[in-house]
């Protein structure tokens, strides 16, 4: 009889490994057990709830649990029943299972956490917040669409690094807020719901159009770093093409310029004292 | 002036320094007041068309330099437009950037304007600013100007992450032809000065019995190489280089291909640098770092004191070496492992773990995503015996992209 197991959320750690326990408890094989989210529908067959919790808790090697709570916050509907496999191989007879560098299903596992990783690092790459008055003074608010669900998880970065700022991240999922005391967490949101960008953008794009180098332009490899998914949250971004566009036809004239005539009145010592106030 | 034209003139001014990196220092975080945090791992917020990360608000203090060095767009005779911006200036730059999320910290550099001392404690009145008066806890890294007072370089080590000295020329021949007011000797004697500082202050955090020891630009000191802007070959370049990780412990040597600047000195080679050969030299200086090779090990695999163009360092020495191949992938130890071309530092490890429990076989390394095409020739496995490492046109099927690369793939092919 298959056993279904209807977690709250779709990156809930806690809950998968309490129901993963329950499951290993009674012995339930990774063929027989179905993973599903609140609000989802499940097969017809397999409405057997998890067997009640007695059974002792198996120890796993730490590094399964750090790769699980990782693995998790990704979109693949198999990551559930692909952990809980590995959790049955770990405690049935392979228990160094983690090392098999080559196994499809650690690879795999591997590969899911590599993915929410990177798309965590991305968020804190490329996140921009804007600032707005606010009746009890500035408040920063952002708009981004991970790919995974990381939102929960990420927020405490968010938190560890402006905690002495108000802020509000909005993704299509989940909406996070620090105000200063606690983090919430509330339904999602729309990005045409979010204000006008402020100044501090415009003068932004100026330092990135000017820390560019027309004299090597490598596009590929901004791609490969920035691709364009995120360009369209990225203010920066909208100089990309002229910035490209452009630097031919700079490079073509410093180097039909050549060297030139060193300046008859060079910088020197004097010339630099400071004004005194007026 | 206003600050954006101000910021244009003076981030154009600093994009010649490669560095950008914010890794590797303390871990701090706001949680008990201050702004910003720094985890270990640096975080790039922005990538320009010509590739580079933007991790740090990169500016220049002032354009302005007293110095005439012939490579820089910013030389005393150079006819760029000069600004320079106040010290709170760059600090609500930094502080207003930092808030939006766009960068990790800041890097401020400067041309000498009246005495190093000087310079020297503008610098550091920035990064006393945004530590002692903004709590800032992101990541710092003050240029630092050689003939600097010791305190004040005590100070700026107090507040950086990093500092550095730009070496620049990789000869003292070419360094007192193009930049004459430069001193060789000087700039390695400030190095020394700056590693003996960052090793104390390692130790001492180490040994600590007081509550605080006193803290020295955590994530050690770096330099810059121009490459192509004289006529050092690779050799000499990666000489070098060995030397500066070896006598000043630098955490990192950059390499900076000279790309023309607008108002060029007429000292100057008119034409660039392939950018190739700029990465040529970094994969080179990995080798050098954690591969185990020593650099007359890897210019072997080029000729003439140059490194190879057309195919990467490593993949060069192996052809010139082939009687060191192939290597058993179950049983060479991890040296030997290292030095199989394709094979990165990582991928090794994983070798060496997953061999423990069963031998690693053709599809283990297709499973892996590894480049086959690159490894093969050089590497046996229970079922994969190498044929082409003696053929004279192994060197041609290495080349990245051609059709000969493209015809070596079969082997790849049938394993998916």
């Amino acid at each position: 009889m298959a056993h279904a197991v209807t977690l709250p959320g779709p990156a809930d750690f806690p809950a998968w490994r309490d129901a993963a326990r329950r499951l290993l408890g009674a012995q339930v094989p990774p063929d027989q057990a179905e993973w599903r989210i609140e609000g989802e529908a499940g097969s017809l067959f397999a409405d057997a709830p998890p067997p009640p919790g007695s059974a002792p808790a198996a120890t796993v090697p730490r590094a399964f649990l750090a790769l699980a709570e990782v693995a998790i916050r990704h979109r693949d509907p198999e990551r559930f029943a692909l952990l809980y496999g590995l959790l049955w191989r770990l405690t049935h007879g392979t228990p160094a299972l983690l090392r098999h560098a080559t196994d499809p299903a650690v690879l795999r596992a591997e590969s899911l956490a590599k993915a929410v990783r990177r798309d965590a690092h991305k968020m804190h790459a490329f996140l921009r917040f804007r600032e707005v008055e606010t009746h009890s003074g500035p408040h920063h608010l952002a708009w981004f669409e991970p790919d995974h669900y990381i939102e929960e998880a990420e927020a405490s970065f968010f938190l560890r690094r402006f905690a002495a700022l108000r802020w509000t991240i909005v993704t299509p999922r989940v909406t996070s807020v620090w105000d200063g005391e606690a983090l919430a967490f509330g339904p999602g949101g729309r990005r045409a719901d979010l204000p006008a960008d402020d100044s501090t953008a415009a003068l932004w794009n100026t330092y990135f159009g000017a820390i560019f180098n027309p004299a090597r332009l490598k596009p590929g490899a901004m791609r490969a770093e920035m691709p364009k998914k995120y360009w369209r949250n990225l203010p920066e971004a909208a100089e990309i093409p002229r910035l490209m566009a452009e630097a031919p036809a700079r490079v073509a004239a410093m180097v039909a310029r050549g060297g030139t005539a060193p300046n008859p009145r060079p910088q020197q010592p004097r010339h630099l004292t400071p004004k005194p106030a007026p | 002036m206003d600050i954006a034209q101000k910021l244009e003139i003076l981030a154009d001014a600093a994009k010649y320094d490669a560095s950008c990196a914010s890794s590797g220092t303390t871990k701090r975080n706001s949680l008990k007041g201050g702004l910003g945090s720094t985890e270990g791992s640096g975080i790039c917020h922005a990538y320009t068309p010509d590739g580079r990360c933007i991790s740090l608000l990169k500016i220049l203090l002032t354009n302005a330099c007293v110095f005439d060095c012939a490579y820089c767009v910013n030389r005393a005779t150079s006819n760029t437009p000069r600004a320079r911006f106040s010290v709170r200036e760059v600090v609500d730059l930094t502080l207003a950037f930092y808030r939006r999320n766009a960068i990790e910290g800041l890097f401020l550099s400067s041309g000498i304007i009246r005495s190093p001392d000087y310079t020297m404690e503008q610098l550091v009145l920035v990064a006393r600013a945004l530590r002692e008066e903004h709590g800032f806890h992101g990541y710092i890294h003050l240029k630092t100007i050689p003939d600097a007072a010791p305190e004040l370089l005590a100070e700026a080590g107090r507040h950086a992450d990093r500092l550095s000295i730009n070496h620049e020329l990789p000869q003292a021949e070419s360094l007192a032809r193009l930049a004459p007011e430069k001193n060789l000797p000087r700039i390695r004697l400030a190095m020394t000065g700056l590693h003996d500082r960052i090793a104390e202050a390692r130790d001492a955090q180490k040994t600590a019995r007081r509550a605080r020891p006193p803290r020295f630009a955590p994530a050690g000191q770096s330099t810059q190489m121009i490459v192509g802007a004289d006529a050092a070959d690779d050799g000499t370049i990666l000489g070098t280089a060995t030397e500066l990780y070896a006598a000043h412990r630098m955490r990192r040597v950059y390499y900076s291909a000279y790309s023309p600047i607008p108002e060029a000195s007429r000292l100057l080679p008119p034409a660039a640098p392939p950018l190739l050969r700029e990465h040529r030299l970094y994969q080179a200086d990995w080798l050098l770092r954690f591969y185990g090779f020593s650099p007359a090990e890897i210019m072997a695999g080029g000729s003439g004191g140059m490194l190879d163009l057309e195919l990467d360092p490593k993949t060069a020495w192996a052809l010139q070496h082939r009687e060191h191949f192939p290597v058993n992938l179950n049983t060479a130890p991890r040296e030997a492992l290292l030095r199989v071309p394709g094979l990165g530092a990582k991928t090794v490890a994983r070798l060496l773990s997953a061999r423990r429990h069963a031998a690693i076989r053709l599809d283990d390394l297709a499973r892996l995503r590894l480049p086959l095409a690159k490894i093969l020739p050089f590497v046996v496995l229970p079922d994969h015996r190498p044929r082409l490492l003696e053929a004279a046109g192994l060197r041609r099927l290495l080349l990245p992209g051609t059709a000969f690369a493209q015809a070596g793939r079969p082997v790849q092919m049938s394993l998916f």
